[in-house]
């Protein structure tokens, strides 16, 4: 699915990624922990296309093409998708017509036709039982007013409406109480399939309970440091991160 | 003996003899402003003595009027003796088809959804579809007569309905009132009128797009809306299709009338060429657009403005009647060189009037766009309300957004609140966008229409589809 080798990333001068490699399949969920600056968002915006990200080195494949020479409208397009860990409000326009706007034109540029309105509305329908969102949140605008939990389910929302080949999840559990936590989670495990993938970006094991990874990587200043099982993250959870860095010290000691 | 009003007619008529007046069969009055030409286009129009009296009245006071400074326009003032104050209502130049048409206009008809019958109507290609519209209006005119509205042209008003015209003319925008006004007081050629009486609902949407084809209404028009007590109307003017003129200056004045219980509605789209994208050419709208309120009266203004290359205006209320109310809703559009300093005007006369102005500018490119208000409160406006919104959204560094409400309260019981933000149009909002599978200008659409939407919902449902088209069209390439 995606193949990242030695990627190297900066903003402003500053590196922030320094030397990524991950592979994900089909089919597989990859978890990301780390702790906080180590440049998990920066991965999921470097892949999303963030223009303010520097990519200095390094590539990436994405379903055979190389992602980093595509405009970030045509990675979302060919099935990238990313969960912001802080969504953008959008005033004035509604879910509904935002979501509506975003599938018809990736239709448009593939050559098809609109989704017809009947179709669209059932897939609504669906979709916002899925993730229980409120059926007043869908006509809302975009975000605007929405608690931090009501944000985050509205991106799984937009997720199962869209219907990616690889989500990125970045910090989707954090603010989620624990019955959110577990809507969100049945969202992702009802939606995956053997044919797509997702990388899970997290700080809590808790959330790994609900969707099992098949891998757990622990990123620190830049680099994937080690990569495990998913019992890995609960050793993260009891131990911490210290004693990775100070497996890695000794290490290069 | 002649008496002293004999004497003083035989003085004014006098000049009938000399001038160019008996040169009745002129198509076109020669350049510049005096008496003469004042009377040439009156008796050129067949008008009454009142209505030349007038004209020559406005033109009068504005022989000794100073053309106003702008702070924040800057633009080359026309030279008003260089102008043609009349010329012949000529039909359309007939094309006969829409290959002889401006190709770049055509491709602008085509973005804005508009059919190749009404783009052959609106280009003037002669077809049968005019035939039609002509129909449509006829019948239009026929349903609206059996209810006794009065829908015409201003001209036709002059002649057929004189007692209404001399009743209301210049009671909302005296000829007084400023130097664009009075101007256009003095030598307006033609525009619409319109008079709901008691108690009728104006059953449809009165849009001057019925009267597309009749005489060119020239650069400085005249309206007059009457809505009489307990009576609706919604009127609309202009439309999207972009408006190429060879008159550089309109200056026109529009005057709506609502009398106790009585609403009306005006909207308007403004498209206007703006000028080249570096600023050459383009329209200078200066108009004057008043509205009047007695007892529990409502009139509501209703404005997208995307093209002209300087406009100025203040569309606004007096609220004389108790409970009356005023409302302002605006989108402004500047981008490229555009410049605008619009904003409305609410004046507060009587107890518990309540007005509402929402303005929402956008400047691309070097384009400045200034909001001006002005609240005022009179000391007899007990209660009075006002509430104003005002927001700016930019484009790019290099336009600008400027921001200048005028408020005067003289009754301590009223409230007036104020509030304004200027924001820049977000990168991480476009990016969502973007991240979500739309091109860069479909975001900027999306997010643009989001900002108007108070507005937009405004309009009419199909003025309002035009309207974001248009918007989409302004915009176009602005962020790069
Ligand atoms: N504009 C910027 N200029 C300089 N440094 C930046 C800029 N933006 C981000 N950084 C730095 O990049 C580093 C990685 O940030 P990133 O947001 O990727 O961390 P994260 O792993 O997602 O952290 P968290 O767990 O807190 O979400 C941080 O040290 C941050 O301060
Ligand atoms: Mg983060």
């Amino acid at each position: 699915m995606i193949k990242i080798e030695n990627l190297h990333a900066s903003i402003e001068g500053t590196e922030i990624l320094t030397g990524i490699n991950l592979e994900v399949k089909a089919g597989e969920v990859h978890a990301i922990m780390g702790p906080n600056g180590s440049g998990k968002s920066t991965l999921a915006n470097v892949l999303a296309g963030r223009d303010e990200y520097e990519v200095t080195e390094g590539s990436v494949d994405f379903l055979g093409e190389d992602l980093l020479d595509m405009e970030p409208e045509d990675r979302s397009r060919a099935g990238l998708f990313l969960a912001f860990q802080y969504p953008v409000e959008i005033p004035g326009v509604s879910n509904i017509n935002f979501l509506k706007t975003a599938i018809n034109e990736a239709r448009e540029k593939r050559g098809e036709d609109p989704m017809p309105a009947k179709d669209f509305l059932k897939r609504v329908k669906e979709k916002s039982k899925l993730v229980e969102l409120d059926g007043r949140l869908a006509n809302r605008s975009v975000n605007e007013g929405f608690s931090g939990g009501e944000k985050k389910r509205n991106e799984i929302f937009q997720m199962a409406m869209l219907d990616p080949k690889l989500a990125v999840l970045d910090e989707t559990d954090s603010g989620l109480d624990i019955d959110a936590l577990r809507i969100v989670a049945n969202g992702v495990n009802e939606l995956k399939t053997k044919d797509n993938a997702s990388i899970v970006i997290t700080h809590y094991q808790r959330l790994l309970d609900y969707i099992v990874p098949d891998f757990v990587h622990v990123l620190y200043q830049g680099k994937i440091v080690k990569t495990g099982p998913k019992e890995l993250a609960l050793e993260l959870e009891e131990r911490g991160y210290d004693w990775i860095i100070k497996e890695l010290e000794e290490v290069t000691a | 003996m002649q008496t002293e009003d004999e004497l003083i007619e035989e003085i004014t008529n006098s000049e009938y003899k000399y001038g160019f007046y008996t040169d009745m069969d002129a198509d076109q009055a020669p350049k510049g402003l005096s008496e003469d030409i004042i009377r040439f286009i009156s008796a050129k129009k067949n008008e009454p003595d009142w209505m030349l009296e007038y004209r020559l009245n406005a033109y009068r006071i504005w022989e000794k009027m100073e053309e106003p400074e702008w702070a924040h326009l800057g633009y080359a003032k026309p030279d008003f003796q260089d102008l043609h104050y009349y010329s012949a209502p000529k039909p359309k130049v007939q094309l006969d088809s829409l290959d002889e048409v401006d190709p770049e206009l055509l491709e602008t008809f085509k973005k804005l959804g508009i059919s190749i019958e009404e783009q052959e109507r609106l280009t003037g290609v002669a077809v049968d579809v005019v035939i039609d519209s002509v129909s449509v209006a006829t019948s239009f005119k026929k349903k609206l007569g059996e209810l006794g509205i009065i829908f015409c042209s201003f001209s036709e008003a002059v002649q057929d309905h004189p007692e209404l015209v001399r009743k209301y003319l210049g009671t909302v925008v005296p000829t007084t009132d400023n130097f664009y006004a009075t101007l256009n007081s003095a030598v307006f050629t033609d525009g619409s009128f319109c008079y709901i009486p008691k108690g009728k609902k104006c059953p449809m949407e009165l849009s001057t797009y019925f009267r597309i084809n009749e005489a060119n209404t020239g650069q400085f028009e005249r309206t007059l809306v009457i809505a009489d007590e307990g009576s609706y109307v919604s009127y609309l003017e202009g439309c999207t299709a972009p408006m190429r003129d060879e008159n550089q200056l309109h200056a026109a004045v529009v005057e709506l009338v609502a009398l106790d219980d009585a609403e009306i509605k005006y909207s308007t789209i403004q498209n206007w060429y703006p000028g080249s994208k570096e600023g050459k050419g383009g329209i200078y709208n200066f108009v004057t657009k008043r509205g009047l309120c007695m007892d529990r009266a409502k009139i509501s203004w209703t404005q997208v403005e995307t093209g002209s290359a300087v406009t100025w205006k203040y569309p606004g209320c007096i609220l004389k009647g108790n409970n009356s109310i005023g409302e302002f809703y605006s989108v402004a559009v500047t981008s490229n060189h555009q410049q605008a300093d619009t904003g409305s005007k609410m004046i507060h006369i009587g107890k518990n009037t309540k007005s509402t102005i929402i303005s929402k500018g956008i400047s691309a490119g070097q384009a400045q766009n200034s909001y001006r208000g002005l609240v005022k409160i009179n000391k007899g406006a007990t209660n009075a309300r006002n509430f104003t919104q005002c927001d700016s959204l930019l484009m790019g560094n290099n336009c600008g957004a400027h921001t200048f409400p005028y408020i005067e309260v003289n009754n301590q019981s009223s409230k007036v609140e104020h509030e304004a933000t200027t924001s820049k149009i977000g990168e991480d909002q476009i990016f969502y966008c973007k991240q979500r599978g739309m091109d860069e200008t479909t975001a900027i659409n999306l997010i643009v229409n989001g900002y108007c939407k108070e507005v937009l919902n405004q309009l009419p449902m199909e003025f309002a589809v035009e309207a974001q088209k248009l918007l989409e069209i302004s915009l176009e390439g602005s962020v790069g």
